[in-house]
């Protein structure tokens, strides 16, 4: 079982360092916002395998937290991006 | 039998958010690279959940853990969809391979108005004379602010 549990992180890390390249090489603002999207769902994922492996229940909440602040961040890009920068309301 | 099946949701879950990164590196484009993340992290997010509900059996975490992953699937496809409109507008090159963009015809960048294909044959030189004259009215200043 930690054999598994440590292979899991293994390619959860693996899988940051990709999404760590497109957020350097992203040619575009939206590009980068898919990859931080991408990494902060990643991070949900290894929040995740470290409650599992520590046998603490208290870090999902912190899962939750960076759902949370992932998909705000997100909208708020978007409107940034829509809007450029100046809102009118 | 729980622990063979919880270390085979988490190598799966793992291997599709590691799928999700691959297609985000590799993919020529915005909108294709957004429908590898989406849809590969939503899955891996759901699968290690799953994981670590089965690891638990607590009632407690099996509400957080459906917690999570409700949300990741309620806001993962409004999240796409948010980040691929504002990158439409901002006009990213689309992929060289592209068959179809459907949009294209039926909207105006400048006005930001879509009018329908269905509508355009029958009165297609008053609508237009109608669509820039508002244009140039109400949406010309809004524009001009924004």
């Amino acid at each position: 079982m930690q054999i598994l549990i440590h292979l899991s992180f293994a390619i959860l890390a693996i899988s940051l360092v990709l999404c760590f390249v497109r957020l350097v090489i992203g040619p575009s603002l939206p590009d980068r916002v898919v990859a931080l999207e991408l990494l902060s769902m990643i991070i949900v994922g290894i929040i995740g395998v470290h409650a599992l492996q520590s046998d603490e229940t208290s870090f999902l909440d912190v899962a939750i937290v960076v759902a949370l602040m992932s998909f705000l961040a997100t909208v708020g890009f978007a409107r940034f991006l829509e809007r450029g920068g100046r809102r009118d309301d | 039998m729980i622990e063979l099946l919880q270390g085979l949701l988490l190598v799966t879950g793992s291997l599709f958010m590691l799928i999700a990164a691959l297609g985000i590196v590799r993919l020529p484009d915005l909108l294709t690279r957004m429908h590898a993340s989406t849809k590969g992290a939503s899955l891996g997010v759901m699968l290690l959940m799953a994981a670590v509900a089965l690891h638990f059996l607590e009632e407690v975490v099996f509400a957080r853990t459906i917690a999570i992953t409700f949300f990741v699937l309620l806001t993962a496809p409004v999240a796409a969809h948010v980040i691929g409109r504002a990158g439409y507008f901002v006009g990213i090159e689309l992929w060289k391979g592209t068959l179809k963009d459907e949009l294209r015809p039926n909207y105006n960048p400048l006005s930001h108005r879509l009018h329908s294909g269905l509508k355009k044959p029958a009165k297609e030189s008053e609508t237009d004379a109608l669509r820039d004259g508002r244009s140039e009215g109400g949406k010309g200043d809004s524009d001009t602010r924004a």
